[in-house]
């Protein structure tokens, strides 16, 4: 049985635990490519014109694994925490992707924990029902994935980015030293489909790397942080991506040795579109650099090249006390 | 303590009751107008969705006639709604417009969560007058959406260009008027005659179109360009799927009057298409397109504001409901920037096409 995963959305989050899990019920787990231009172009042909770059991004990766696999999961991930949600096209997604022609078949299970944390083993019981019938297999299946998803969760509290994570822990890292000198600490916000593809996000954290700068995001601040940060607000925010960068943003802003912050934001987004604006309230309450980059299929390398630039010269001018900044 | 609230098509003729009955000094915000919008969007964040502007504009202006607290609703997501009151709370503050804010959240177990946060507007008035209050404000609501509804069937087919448009407006008046729940009866009554006043041709064959989509662009002329009045002299009888009754009574009265269309409906309606709930309407934007094409309409239009992420998932999915049941549907997106002629012209077409699709049938029905 092949189990395909598109690389998009919240892979960035739940990979290693989803893995872990098929592959301890004995399914072969097939992954998606990397982001080209060539997968975003078919999301582009298929997806309305109106979503958010990171969901025609998944349409693409979706349609890629369509003819290579068994089923496709797909969950509908409605909410992973108590009282929050993600945002409502992921709550559609599944349905607007089983429109699609020759689409192979989801496991579309609802994970759903808005009221209570136990349903989350109701999709999970789901999901493994596909596969086998043995309660008792996924029982342990399940246990092993929280196991996976906890270790990755530690490491990228470390300062990994996805990317290096999954790396170590598949055991595919090599030992070298920090390829980059580190003269600035930047804090790069913004949902993690959008900073960790390296395709939409031009290579941003990369790029900022190779600036001198190392890189800080909302994955690295502990849940304990970022839920402090967030109860200053005048009401509690129901959406868990937009809280924890709003919890992680104030979280640095308030850090000495954070110079910057960096917002990306797809073009369109809602959450952002609320989240960002209290974002760049603070941010400029307190008279941090502050750079907003606003991704989608139109974005040109060299203009997102020429104003990381332009910021990073900001902030290093004002590191050294230039007059007037 | 003088209150104002956004506008939101006829909302202000019931909040407005509700509030004036509890005894409170009460600034309704000038009509929403291009003036409106243009603070709006000189403040508010970019990728705001138009409602968001309006609202922000709506407390600006009302602010200039002296308001110093808004009343708003609220909510628990995931649509952005539930959050506009405090980032425009925010905002308000950073351009030195401080007002005070009462967010009415819906009630997310029971009834009484929305009352005490009437007691809060009502001060020492008794349980009994706020609810009356609340009774006040819905029987307006409802009297102002049965108008609507007549003057949706009179427009298509009236003699005289715009006389409906009058009666209409004559008959919000009469209810806007009223100051007691006898003398609310008696407007409506009065209302509804001027508009049957309206001298109609009952013979003209017209278009049968259901309007679904997010609710403030529906409810709000201003934002849609006057859809419903543009459909009706195009000789289109339209239906909307959300009225302002109907809404109240499904999520502030959780369902307590009965035989209302509810939400349930629309929603099980919805199910093979969209299999669970999206936020804000979607599903229930599904779900009427699927009510109007058993019921016979003829096509129908979905109406939202650019970025609004629940009416993106139900656009995306309309395509089959279109498709299973064979009715035209056009999507209109609103923002600050959509213009008058260009929806004109895409309109003119839409009801062209459905014209000429109903003419070819019914021949080959002869």
């Amino acid at each position: 049985m092949r189990i395909g995963i598109p690389r998009a959305l919240l892979y960035y989050y739940y990979y290693p635990m989803w893995k872990v899990f098929f592959e301890e019920l004995g399914a072969e787990v097939v992954l998606s490519s990397q982001s080209t231009k060539g997968i975003l172009a078919q999301g582009l042909k298929y997806a309305v014109d109106e979503v958010c770059l990171p969901v025609k991004l998944s349409y693409g990766h979706v349609l890629e694994l369509a003819e290579q696999v068994d089923f496709i999961f797909l969950p509908r991930l409605v909410s992973v925490e108590h009282r929050k949600y993600i945002c409502p096209k992921f709550l559609g997604l599944p349905d607007m992707i089983r429109r699609l022609d020759k689409m192979a078949p989801l496991i579309d299970v609802n994970v759903n924990l808005y009221r209570k944390n136990v349903d989350l083993y109701k999709a999970v019981k789901k999901a493994g029902s596909c596969l086998t019938g043995n309660k008792l297999k996924i029982w342990k299946a399940y246990h092993r994935s929280i196991v996976a998803l906890q270790k990755y969760f530690r490491l990228l509290q470390l300062g990994l980015i996805p990317e290096e994570a999954l790396a170590v822990l598949e055991n595919r890292v090599k030992n070298e030293p920090l390829p980059y000198p580190v003269e600035l600490n930047i804090a790069v916000i913004g949902h993690p489909y959008n900073i960790y593809d390296s395709y939409i996000s031009m290579n941003l954290i990369k790029r900022l790397r190779s600036m001198g700068a190392a890189v800080y995001t909302a994955e690295q601040v502990p849940e304990k942080i970022i839920k402090r940060y967030a109860a200053r607000l005048p009401k509690k925010l129901f959406w868990t991506l937009g809280q924890r960068m709003l919890g992680a943003a104030s979280h640095y802003l308030d850090r000495p040795d954070i110079s910057g912050i960096v917002h990306v934001a797809a073009f369109g987004c809602g959450p952002d579109s609320m989240t960002g604006d209290l974002i760049e309230r603070q941010a400029r309450a307190m008279n941090a650099p502050f750079l907003n980059l606003t991704l989608d299929e139109h974005t040109g390398e060299a203009g997102v090249l020429t104003r990381i630039e332009a910021f990073l010269d900001m902030v290093r001018w004002k590191q050294a006390g230039v007059v007037g900044l | 303590m003088r209150l104002t609230f956004p506008h939101m098509g006829n909302l202000h003729i019931p909040l407005k009751a509700m509030l004036q009955y509890l005894g409170a000094d009460v600034v309704v915000p000038p009509p929403s107008s291009k003036k409106t919008l243009t603070l709006g969007v000189k403040y508010a964040p970019e990728f705001a969705c138009m409602p968001f502007k309006l609202n922000l504009g709506n407390f600006i202006e009302a602010r200039e006639l002296g308001a110093d607290t808004v009343v708003m609703a609220g909510g628990c997501g995931p649509c952005r709604f539930g959050y506009y009151a405090q980032i425009e709370h925010a905002i308000l503050k950073d351009i030195g417009c401080d007002m005070q804010l009462i967010v009415l959240e819906p009630p997310e177990k029971h009834i009484s969560e929305f009352i005490l946060k009437v007691r809060q507007i009502a001060g020492t008035r008794s349980w009994w007058q706020v609810i009356q209050a609340i009774r006040f404000g819905y029987q307006k609501a409802r009297a102002v959406d049965l108008l609507e509804i007549a003057s949706f069937k009179a427009r298509p087919r009236e003699l005289v260009p715009g006389a409906t448009e009058l009666a209409y407006r004559q008959g919000l008046a009469l209810i806007d008027g009223a100051t007691s729940s006898v003398e609310l009866k008696e407007a409506n009554k009065k209302a509804l005659r001027i508009i049957s006043g309206v001298t109609q041709d009952h013979s003209r064959p017209v278009l049968k179109i259901g309007l679904i989509g997010e609710i403030y662009t529906l409810l709000e002329p201003f934002s849609n360009h006057n859809l419903e009045r543009r459909l009706g002299s195009l000789g289109v009888e339209v239906d909307r799927s959300i009225y302002l009754s109907e809404w109240v009574n499904d999520h502030l009265f959780l369902g307590l009057i009965k035989g209302l269309r509810s939400k349930n409906e629309a929603c099980a309606a919805a199910a093979p298409y969209l299999r669970h709930f999206v936020g804000g309407h979607g599903q229930e934007t599904i779900g009427s397109a699927v009510n109007y094409a058993r019921a016979g309409y003829d096509g129908v239009i979905q109406v939202f504001p650019f970025t609004c992420m629940p009416e993106i998932v139900a656009k995306s999915v309309l395509p089959g409901v279109g498709g299973d049941f064979g009715i035209p549907f056009l999507t209109l997106i609103m923002d600050e920037q959509s213009g008058e002629a260009g929806l004109l012209t895409r309109l003119e077409a839409f009801v062209d096409l459905l014209a000429r699709r109903k003419g070819i049938e019914e021949v080959v029905n002869r």
